[in-house]
């Protein structure tokens, strides 16, 4: 089909910059507290600063073309496996996550956290070798290219160690591997051996779990081999869990444990999430106003800026303001899937696709956090969060999507946005 | 779509159905309560002047997050200000008890450590100086045996019931009057409210809530009169030592209590210094020892009055009966027992043998009525009983309840029948407080109804202990009204006043004897009961001497002094 150019999607560039202003917005609120911190209070204009760079890149994104974007695929996956291999020796900590290598410093400026740019870099090589599948995997044998394009930078970043950032790698995976038409059983037994990790603390609930995939494999006919091989793995995960348990760091296990129940920690780990709360709580419908919430400027709320910065939206805007930043992520999330099923080619829709997830696994970790609803990962939440690589890459990500969408189908589409 | 449903859900609980909640927490976070001390009631003694008041002071406190950023603080305070070792273990405990309250570090800090920290306030965030009121008692020295102090509350005693509605860190009575009272001295605590930060520095001051005004409760009133308090300080002075009771012997209101040697109880309020209590502790006379209201002497002669009481309501002897034996200065009972006089005092009468103070009269008097009937006569004319006088920690006298007692303590053959004498002049197992002494006076005073000590006005509650026909305790009070004109405290007797009384001198081996006075004035009127103790005062006029200065004190601005004739 012949390409016929498109405009700029409109719609997606718009929400982006709202997003983006209102995340300006509230580093610099996050900013002002009652006994001010010159560093901090002047953060907003550095974070503008690097969405100006952002919104260049993005730019240069987008006049480049999708094709460019596939053969770029491979260096910037090789640069970006050479740096996270480069932090784990000369990396340096940061804020809440300072024992985390995860900074490239040159010349004691802290240049950026390659784990961000593998992220994008992951989700262009991932696509790209599923693009190039022909045929629906049966078996998960079958998967072994694509589950070593993840696998080697996931475990790059699981060595920082950064629980968080390897979340994300696996979200995005399983969401491109569930977009390139993988079956969902197969899916879910690859899933197994993770999904019994967490269940083997209970012998009950594994036990159940276990019954549950023997019934599958025999089901989806799985290969003998693989299906033993498989049901093997399973059970050694529930063996090892405990034993894996003890490897995590004691600040890992506790968030963990905190997570479970924040009570149990108020004065450290489960701190910052009893604060969030209760700053989250207090906002009321309407919030405390721009700048003025207590919880922020006393700093019983930690993390302001960066992976708490939701909490303060919370606070200061209430429930409103809440609602306007879920619907905008909504909308941005929604458009951008539409992107990926109008895209023109399987590579542009898994590339438009593995952004999406990985944008959207970030907001539902982050935000979810600041209720205790998800663990505290230390995961930032996109157009927000101060931090300047992450926000290049963020917008070099809506840059690939508007690209895009612009040399995408002109049909109009299911969900009519 | 779903994982954004869950999450609007999820934020419309948390903002909107649970906002209270968490507003209240926000609130909590910021908000830090600083308390305002509320200063005491005032005690004022009969007159209205003053015994207790409240001086103006100053507290120092911190607002701290932790143990540690308190240690740190008080280490940079003290380059500024001295704080010795033992202040900063005060304020850490004090922050270990009531981390959300300020610690106190000084409670009374003087005018130049507050200007020096007021001027520096800037480098230490969460100092908080307020104004506290510190109480004072104008005459400390004269005073010390009654009013008790005030101090922090301790952590035994906040774990009572009693103290159920108080916080570390306030004040509380200690001893006397001030815990006597507590319920009603204590001053209602305000409170204001600072803003702090997370790390507890002190980010707005005012403002941030109404302020809760503390409030001072009504002034208490008591019987006391703070002259004569004095009086008896002035009179005691240096040299002397014992105890002295003054009540009214119609209401039991209690007109001055002392206790010699005494102390300056205004050095005990909030927290006593290490040195002084020492000194207290190690003064051989034991300054600290409250003797009109702990200290058990034997009552002697004094006592003489309950042997013939116990007599007269037996029916055993009238005023007039003579005993068979005339006194020749000794009697004979297993052993020689002596009179006080060795002359004699010769053939006479029960209302002479009381002016004269016989001993040999009241021996025989004594084995007239018998050991058994003896000692149940001592129960039931109270010698047993504490006086029920509202302040903490009364000694109970001490008087054999029966029989038994003398098995129990000497054994069943330890002790024979001529214990009686001894008993009959108040000898023996038997030791009074001048309390005890001053509430059996106020009996004889009057009506024979003794009532219950009572330093605030309370409504009178009288005991019936001595059961005898008016005229044969008329004839009682006019003997005893004799000692002082004519008897034993002839040398007391004060010009145109007339006063009924007692002397008495306790043996106290091996030390000089103990001289006591109990009587009332004027004889026909009374208003007055006094009961003197003088350790080593070697003789009861001695006693008597201060009774009746203090009698006179009391009265001369009272009343036209009425003369009762005895002949």
């Amino acid at each position: 089909m012949a390409l016929r150019r498109q405009g700029i999607d409109y719609p997606l560039l718009l929400i982006a910059l709202l997003l983006t202003a209102f995340g300006i917005a509230m580093v610099f609120s996050a900013g002002q507290t009652d006994v001010p911190s010159k560093t901090i209070s002047l953060l907003w204009r550095r974070q503008t600063a690097w969405f100006a760079v952002a919104l260049v890149a993005s730019w240069a994104v987008m006049r480049g073309s999708v094709r460019l974007i596939e053969w770029s695929a491979w260096p910037l996956y090789l640069l970006s496996c050479g740096l996270l291999v480069l932090v784990l020796f000369v990396g340096t900590g940061a804020g809440t996550a300072a024992s985390v290598k995860g900074w490239l410093t040159i010349g004691g400026v802290r240049v950026g956290q390659p784990a961000e740019l593998a992220k994008l870099a992951t989700t262009l090589m991932l696509a790209r070798v599923l693009a190039a599948q022909r045929d629906v995997p049966r078996s998960l044998l079958e998967l072994w290219r694509p589950l070593v394009v993840v696998g080697i930078p996931w475990m790059l970043v699981m060595a920082q160690p950064d629980l968080g950032t390897g979340i994300v790698f696996i979200a995005i995976c399983f969401a491109m591997l569930f977009w390139s038409g993988v079956p969902w059983p197969l899916l879910l037994m690859l899933a197994s051996p993770g999904i019994s990790l967490i269940l083997a603390f209970s012998t009950g609930i594994w036990g159940a779990w276990f019954l549950i995939l023997v019934a599958l494999v025999l089901w989806s006919r799985t290969y003998l081999r693989e299906g033993v091989a498989l049901l093997l793995t399973n059970v050694a995960m529930g063996v090892v869990a405990p034993l894996l348990w003890d490897t995590l760091k004691p600040y890992q296990q506790r968030r963990l444990l905190v997570f479970l129940d924040p009570s149990l920690d108020v004065l450290a780990s489960g701190y910052q999430v009893t604060q969030s709360k209760v700053a989250i709580g207090s906002g009321g419908l309407f919030g405390k106003g721009f700048t003025l919430g207590s919880q922020k400027r006393l700093q019983f709320l930690p993390e302001r800026h960066t992976d708490f910065i939701f909490s303060v939206v919370g606070e200061e805007l209430g429930f409103i303001g809440v609602s306007i930043a879920l619907a905008l992520f909504l909308a941005f999330f929604l458009r951008s899937t539409r992107v990926a099923t109008r895209a023109n080619d399987a590579f542009p829709s898994l590339v438009a696709f593995g952004l999406v997830s990985a944008l959207f696994i970030h907001v539902i970790v982050n935000v979810g956090m600041t209720l205790n609803l998800m663990p505290v990962t230390g995961i930032p939440l996109p157009f927000f969060t101060y931090g300047g690589s992450f926000l290049l890459v963020s917008w070099i990500g809506v840059g690939v999507l508007l690209r895009i969408s612009a040399e995408g189908r002109g049909q109009p589409d299911a969900i009519g946005l | 779509m779903l994982s954004f449903t869950v999450l609007g859900g999820a934020f419309f609980r948390t903002q909107v159905l649970q906002n209270a909640q968490y507003t209240l927490q926000s609130e909590n976070n910021r908000l830090r309560e600083v308390p305002l001390p509320g200063a005491r009631a005032i005690i004022y003694d009969r007159k209205g002047e003053i015994i207790a008041e409240n001086l103006p002071g100053y507290s120092v406190s911190i607002l701290s997050p932790t143990e540690d950023s308190l240690r740190s603080a008080l280490t940079t305070l003290g380059k500024v200000i001295p704080i010795d070792q033992a202040q900063q273990e005060l304020a850490v405990r004090r922050f270990r008890r009531a981390p959300q309250r300020p610690a106190v570090i000084f409670n009374d800090a003087s005018f130049q450590v507050v200007s020096v920290l007021e001027e520096r306030r800037v480098e230490f965030p969460g100092l908080i100086i307020q104004s506290s009121p510190k109480r004072y008692y104008p005459d400390g020295a004269a005073m010390a045996a009654l009013v008790g102090y005030t101090g922090e509350i301790s952590e035994a005693q906040l774990a009572l019931p009693r103290y159920d509605g108080y916080k570390a860190g306030q004040q509380i009575g200690r001893q006397g009057l001030e815990q006597q009272y507590e319920a009603l001295l204590r001053g209602k605590e305000g409170r204001r409210f600072v803003e702090v930060d997370a790390r507890n520095r002190v980010v707005r001051d005012n403002g941030v809530r109404p302020e809760e005004q503390p409030e001072a409760p009504p002034p208490l009133r008591t019987n006391l009169d703070l002259d004569l308090q004095r009086f008896i300080h002035e009179y005691f002075g240096d040299s002397l030592r014992g105890g002295v009771v003054a009540m009214d012997p119609q209401t039991g209101g209690v007109l001055a209590m002392y206790s010699a040697p005494t102390y300056d109880i205004n050095r005990f309020i909030g927290g006593v210094p290490v040195k002084y209590y020492q000194s207290l502790l190690d003064d051989p006379h034991t300054p600290l020892f409250n003797r009109a209201l702990k200290g058990t002497y034997a009552p002697a002669s004094t006592w003489k009055l309950a042997t013939a009481i116990i007599g007269l309501q037996r029916g055993l002897v009238t005023m007039d009966t003579h005993m068979p034996q005339a006194c020749t200065g000794s009697y004979y009972y297993g052993r020689v027992f002596k009179c006080w006089d060795k002359n004699g005092h010769g053939d006479i009468s029960l209302a002479q043998a009381i002016a004269k103070s016989c001993d040999v009269y009241f021996y025989q008097l004594g084995l007239k009525i018998g050991l058994r009937n003896l000692i149940a006569g001592g129960v039931s004319l109270g010698f047993r009983d504490s006086t029920r006088i509202d302040l903490p920690d009364e000694k109970r006298p001490r008087w054999p309840e029966s029989v038994k007692y003398f098995d129990a303590k000497y054994g069943p053959r330890g002790w024979n029948a001529s214990v009686v004498l001894s008993l009959s002049i108040g000898q023996a197992d038997n030791a009074q407080t001048p309390l005890t002494m001053a509430r059996f006076y106020s009996a004889l005073a009057t009506d024979g109804a003794a009532p219950t000590p009572q330093i605030v006005a309370q409504p009178v509650e009288r005991t019936q202990i001595v059961n005898l026909p008016p005229d044969k305790l008329q004839g009682l009070q006019l003997a005893l009204a004799d000692v002082v004109t004519r008897g034993t405290a002839a040398g007391a007797q004060i010009q145109g006043l007339t006063i009924a009384g007692k002397t008495g001198t306790a043996q106290n081996p091996p030390h000089p004897d103990n001289a006591w006075f109990v009587g009332y004035a004027p004889a026909d009127k009374p208003q007055i009961v006094v009961a003197v103790i003088l350790e080593e005062g070697l003789h009861g006029t001695a006693a008597a001497k201060i009774a009746t200065k203090l009698m006179e004190r009391f009265l001369k601005k009272k009343l036209t002094l009425v003369a009762v004739t005895n002949d």
